[in-house]
């Protein structure tokens, strides 16, 4: 009896995962290799999806124009997100406060991602707020037409969307640090940058490698906000997926998933190469 | 789980029910079934287009039972069609998407002997004319893959016989929809779309099988592609029309491309767009909002849509019937009035005309200057008094029609053309 105790306790995890994991997962990779046509799926082994996958320009571009969000949201959470956990940790002193602030951090997430989003679209339209409010104040004559349906219109929605889930966790790794150590640095003769430099940021690496992790891999799988805030303008392999499965074409669709998955899966593991997420943990 | 469980044991047992009462029906005992249709619910899925809580209202208030409706976009539709069939009884749908979606085997053949007014349809439905001397118009036309030659049929008869796909419900004609206020100059052309003086302010829609006609439309406009046949291109002729709106798009022409209904108002009511593929009552809803928008009749013609109502394949029995019932009291007057009021066309004109005005007749389907306020079917005023419909009566619309929604023979390489457009 107890030596099937372990098993037994491990049963329920490993059903979950083996259901809703790697179930999905291989029925994924089998599809991928599927053929099709307008009708329906035909099982087959034929290498055509990824063929497809790799020797248009179009999916390399989308691929790269989908790293090329990912790279820059994540810069700009990383540093939007990094100063605003440094205010809270270190800035502000009274707990109370902390907490709400914090929590005021959150707020934004009490509403669906879909609406923070739409809610963008009459502010930065041609006639939108901003537009109008710049008009007005007679900063611009004619409006500005790059706000909206546009690359930066992606960006800033992917900040507003993801920059929590950078502030988190790196809050959380800050108010580890023991503040002995700060004081230590000063008595040793560092400056605040130099303080920064080499005592804060490399304490906050698992805070910061976390918070990577999630912006990253949430702007890679996106289609919702790159669609929206591109007025269907510009792509991105989620977006890509998406239009496949709407057109039925599922082969493809798990073609680009695998590939997607792959890529994705190289970048966490890269980033947990440079970064021991466990360390502090 | 319990919910589940019981909903499903009901269900069983209805369709048990209604086989037992189906054979006791054919004796002539109709009677018997009507006391418990009232629990038989038809789940439906389409487009915002025609799945509107007003006619589930009316069909319960008519017949009885429960109409629930799941609203989603054209794609999507014939997505949920093919793959998850049994997730609902009826599907509202395309006549292009249908060509896709009936060979997987998912909707049953409607048999026409038990529709009433099926003399009384449209003839574009049932000879694909409108007239015997018109156009059939090119791409997926609903006649050509109306009917089908029995019930195991994969592909489509191509003439008419006692078994349909589909049962047309709403159908129109599509042209650009403008700005009046803010083009200003008239607009003649489907090439108008592509003019440098609305850099950045017009928009074409994104669903490859409707986006791919119009852009058809504005390059054999332009000049720039000459088609054997819009709705079945070449795989050169769909690379030229790809390569043109390319163009475009890197020129900076487009402002946004829009997939649903909503977006369409939107960019237009928000003056981001003043040119751009509408659908008519997008125009209505713009116009409603007291902003000026046309629903402009061009040289070159229309593009046209129609969709239907598909039974699906596991429906039998008491539900069945009452799927039957549905078809018919569609075609029986109010669902038509109902649509003809939003600017779309009913399958059967003469009872939609009963359940309607004069004015109202005479407004929408005869061109005619409306003598009162045109109401929408909400009670709001549309149009004032004296307004005539854009591009005006039915005939003169449907009549102009020269191509159809599509699926082509290329539509694998079709799609991923259109998606490198989007992507470029």
């Amino acid at each position: 009896m107890s030596r099937w105790m372990p098993w037994l306790q491990a049963a329920p995890l490993a059903l979950v995962l083996a259901v809703f994991l790697v179930v999905p997962m291989a029925m994924l990779v089998v599809v991928s290799f599927y053929d099709y046509d307008s009708f329906s799926l035909i099982p087959d082994f034929v290498l055509t999806n990824y063929r497809e996958v790799f020797s248009s320009w179009v999916t390399w571009q989308t691929y790269l124009k989908t790293l090329w969000f990912a790279g820059l949201t994540w810069a700009i959470t990383l540093l939007l997100g990094f100063w605003l956990a440094y205010f809270l940790a270190f800035v502000v002193r009274d707990p109370t406060w902390r907490m709400l602030l914090f929590v005021l951090t959150t707020v934004p997430f009490w509403t669906s991602n879909l609406i923070r989003m739409i809610a963008w679209i009459p502010f930065l339209g041609r006639n939108g707020i901003l537009n109008n409010t710049l008009i007005g104040l007679g900063a611009i004559d004619r409006p500005l037409e790059f706000l909206l349906f546009s690359d930066f219109a992606v960006i800033l929605a992917f900040v507003h969307l993801y920059t929590l889930f950078m502030v988190v966790p790196v809050f959380n790794t800050m108010m580890r640090i023991d503040h002995r150590l700060l004081e230590a640095a000063r008595d040793a003769g560092a400056g605040f940058w130099q303080t920064l430099w080499c005592v804060i940021l490399p304490l906050c690496k698992p805070g910061i490698g976390i918070g990577s992790i999630f912006v990253v891999v949430l702007v890679m799988g996106d289609f919702a906000t790159v669609r929206l805030m591109s007025g269907g303008q510009s792509a991105s392999v989620g977006l890509m997926i998406s239009n496949q499965i709407g057109l039925m074409q599922y082969p493809a669709a798990a073609a680009n998933a695998v590939v997607l998955l792959a890529m994705v899966l190289l970048l966490v593991a890269a980033m947990l190469r440079a970064i021991d997420i466990r360390k502090e943990l | 789980m319990h919910e589940t469980k019981t909903a499903l044991t009901r269900r069983g047992a209805l369709a048990l029910a209604g086989a037992a009462l189906g054979s006791g029906a054919i004796t002539g005992f109709p009677t018997i079934w009507a006391q418990n249709i009232k629990d038989v619910t038809l789940r439906q899925i389409g487009t915002g287009v025609s799945g509107l809580n007003p006619i589930a209202e009316q069909v319960k208030k008519d017949l009885g039972f429960t109409l629930q409706l799941t609203v989603t976009d054209t794609d999507a539709v014939a997505q949920r069609a093919a793959t998850q069939a049994r997730s609902f009884d009826i599907a509202d749908i395309e006549y292009f998407s249908i060509k896709k979606v009936y060979p997987t085997g998912a909707v049953q053949p409607i048999d026409t002997t038990r529709i009433k007014l099926i003399d009384k349809l449209v003839p574009i439905f049932t000879t694909g004319k409108l007239t015997p001397d018109s156009q059939m118009g090119q791409g997926t036309s609903p006649f050509s893959v109306g009917f089908v030659d029995s019930r195991d049929a994969k592909s489509f008869a191509g003439k008419r016989t006692e078994l349909m796909t589909l049962l047309p419900t709403i159908y129109n004609a599509d042209t650009l929809g403008i700005r009046p206020d803010l083009v200003g100059r008239p607009i003649s052309h489907w090439k108008d779309l592509m003019d440098p003086a609305f850099k950045g302010r017009a928009s074409i829609l994104n669903i490859p099988g409707i986006g791919i006609m119009d852009a058809a439309m504005v390059a054999e406009s332009a000049g720039v592609v000459k088609y054997g046949d819009k709705g079945n291109m070449t795989r050169e002729e769909i690379d030229k029309t790809i390569a043109f709106l390319i163009e475009a798009k890197r020129a900076g022409q487009f402002r946004a491309f829009w997939k649903t209904f909503d977006e369409s108002v939107n960019l237009m009511a928000s003056g981001e767009v003043v040119i751009q593929s509408m659908w008519s009552p997008a125009v209505a809803a713009v116009r409603s909002r007291g902003i000026p928008c046309t629903y402009q009749p061009l040289a070159e013609g229309y593009r046209a849509w129609g969709s239907g109502l598909g039974v699906m394949r596991h429906v039998s029995g008491l539900q069945l019937d009452a799927a039957y019932e549905y078809l018919n009291w569609y075609l029986s007057g109010w669902a038509g009035a109902f649509l003809n009021r939003q600017g779309y066309y009913s399958a059967v004109l003469e009872t939609a005309k009963q359940n309607m005005s004069e004015n109202e007749w005479g407004y929408w389907m005869e061109g005619k200057p409306a003598t009162a306020p045109i109401l929408s079917p909400d009670g709001r005023e549309m149009e004032k008094a004296g307004a005539v419909r854009d591009g005006g009566a039915f005939a003169e619309r449907m009549g102009r029609v020269v191509c159809w929604n599509s699926v082509m023979d290329q539509d694998r390489y079709m799609v991923q053309k259109w998606n490198e457009f989007i992507a470029a």
